[in-house]
């Protein structure tokens, strides 16, 4: 079904793309030889290049440009052997240079697509126009001084992957699939750390609305949104004033605009088109890069297995779509669940990491890189259940107490007792215990009334402090009660 | 292909260059006598020619540097040459979008 906006002169569709700029994760900047960590004292990761000093060469970063392919082999997009880098003409008080290195005419990567998976369990594809290779810009302070700014340019020449969507979104819930499906493609291969709260994924929303029908109407693009929860609001809140504009007789002017998180609404950021004009020409400091498709193919040989060949993967073993899909968004949780079902029933390995170690991880707020009982240990447990020295209400009881103490399943077995009973004698001995003390309900049951047969069970199960095999109670009692 | 006195003006406002009026009047002519070399140049016969990406000729390659950090911790030369220094942080009119 169609998203829309409910207008006063009815339904509007709503038309989005995105420009997801990605830092590189790479040790040294795009074109020298500064550090890119981040959080480190002002200017202290800036090179003579990065501080727009005259003179001084761009030299390129290998590593970045394996990491764009990666991305773009990822992106299941055409590698460019031929590129080449231009220079963006602006004036900013963060870009020394007075100028971006960036790639205009010749991206190093063209054509794509990503499949995202909407709440409803469709998919849907969304189209990649390019992904092109540029510099950072270094960051801006403006609430350090009253009438002054503070510019740090550590991030300045920082190495970015801007990658370009078609306008084939038409909801904010597909807006923040792609830009979450992006993140797990870059996570997967390592060429982001998908960072948003340290700026290593920023988003350019571009927004448009229109009639059910129609072509695309003026867009407007709401600048460096910096999370996938404000890239869904933004598209929804932009869409909103551009119908409010139409609707009232008024026409939606291409313009950059802002996102005011705390507000929730878009605002105007730059009013002069000349600030658009940027003069684009070739970079007379670097030559084009030229690609060797040997190297390439070896690229593509290296690449890890991606998020949707691992999800198929699962599925192929047995798992739901679903559980497949949740196992598989952060590679971390994927990696934790294979060592769970090394050698085990996939699909209890799958119920009790989605299941009961999902619970644990909310409950106690903590992430699959600190996780609060060791894969490992979750293997053997699932090896005690399966062996049947646990019962399912026992396991249960053992994992809380592996999350209290981090102690093997095995070691809290022994040393609480928790065994499971599966001696006949023994479980037989306390069926008689109750039938005896129940005489009166022993008759009753016999006398047609079946639904009592739970309360024998639960009696059983709580004189035998809930150790006793269900199965073996059950059919104990059956066959004592007649 | 002529330019006129607007033009010029926006280009040098692009560039951040203020012009006095007569300064216009005098770059527009010689603006205009660049133009006319370019066009002139596209006379020539390029049928055949490679086109080049800038003035490096076709066969020179873009070098390569390996991701590793070589240079950077060095704030104080960084910062030496700016007008208005704050901390370890330059100091710029205020820009507020």
């Amino acid at each position: 079904m169609t998203y829309t906006i409910e207008g006063e002169t009815g339904p509007w569709e709503v038309v989005i793309g995105l420009e997801v700029h990605a830092q590189v994760t790479s040790h040294a900047k795009l074109f020298s030889g500064a550090a890119t960590a981040f959080g480190a004292e002002p200017n202290s990761q800036v090179s003579f290049v990065d501080a727009g000093f005259p003179g001084m060469l761009p030299v390129i970063n290998e590593a970045c440009i394996a990491q764009a392919v990666r991305t773009g082999l990822g992106l299941n997009a055409e590698i460019h052997l031929w590129s080449r880098f231009d220079r963006k003409n602006y004036f900013y008080a963060d870009l020394p240079q007075g100028y971006q290195i960036s790639q205009y005419a010749h991206p190093i990567v063209g054509k794509g697509e990503v499949e995202v998976t909407l709440a409803d369990g469709s998919t849907k594809i969304i189209g990649v126009t390019r992904l092109h290779l540029e510099q950072d810009a270094g960051k801006s302070l403006h609430d350090q001084h009253p009438t002054k700014s503070f510019i740090d340019l550590n991030r300045s020449g920082v190495a970015l992957m801007e990658i370009v969507s078609e306008p084939d979104m038409r909801s904010p819930e597909e807006a923040g699939a792609y830009l979450a499906k992006l993140r797990q493609i870059m996570r997967y291969l390592g060429t982001c750390d998908g960072n948003m709260d340290e700026g290593s994924m920023r988003a350019d929303v571009n927004v448009s609305v229109r009639k059910a029908g129609e072509g695309f109407r003026t867009r407007c693009e709401v600048k460096n949104v910096n999370s996938i929860r404000f890239v869904m609001q933004a598209v929804e809140a932009e869409a909103r004033r551009q119908i409010e504009v139409w609707e009232s007789g008024g026409t939606v002017e291409q313009e950059t605009r802002l996102f005011d998180t705390a507000r929730g609404v878009t605002r105007s950021m730059r009013s002069k088109e000349d600030a658009h004009d940027y003069r684009y020409f070739p970079d007379p400091d670097l030559p084009p890069l030229v690609l060797e498709q040997s190297w390439v193919e070896q690229l593509k040989a290296s690449l890890p297995e991606l998020p949707d060949q691992r999800r198929a993967r699962y599925v192929a073993m047995g798992l739901s779509p679903y559980d497949a899909h949740v196992l598989t968004i952060e590679r971390e949780t994927a990696t934790f669940f294979e060592t769970v079902a090394k050698g085990r029933d996939a699909k209890v390995a799958a119920n009790w990491v989605t299941g009961d170690f999902f619970a644990a991880l909310n409950r106690l707020k903590r992430d699959i890189s600190d996780p609060p009982v060791t894969a490992q240990h979750l293997g053997e447990l699932l090896d005690l259940l399966a062996d049947k020295t646990l019962s399912g209400a026992l396991a249960k009881q053992v994992f809380e107490a592996m999350i209290e103490t981090g102690q093997a399943p095995s070691v809290i077995v022994e040393e609480r007792g928790l065994r499971q009973v599966t001696d006949t004698g023994a479980i037989e001995a306390a069926v008689d215990a109750i039938m005896a003390a129940n005489a009166d309900k022993v008759a009753e049951y016999r006398g047609g009334k079946e639904k009592l047969f739970g309360f024998f069970v639960g009696q059983t199960m709580k004189a035998m402090a809930g150790k006793g095999n269900p199965a073996l109670v059950n059919e104990v009692l059956k066959a004592k009660l007649g | 292909m002529s330019l006129d006195a607007a033009t010029v003006r926006r280009v040098a406002n692009l560039a951040r260059l203020r012009l006095e009026e007569t300064e216009v009047e005098k770059l527009q002519a010689e603006l205009n006598g660049i133009l006319g070399w370019i066009e002139q140049l596209q006379q020539v016969d390029t049928e055949g020619v490679e086109p080049m990406a800038g003035g490096a000729p076709v066969e020179v390659k873009l070098p390569w540097r390996a991701d590793a950090v070589t240079d950077g911790a060095q704030a104080e030369k960084v910062l030496a040459n700016a007008p208005d220094r704050e901390g370890d942080y330059f100091g710029v009119p205020k820009v507020v979008e």
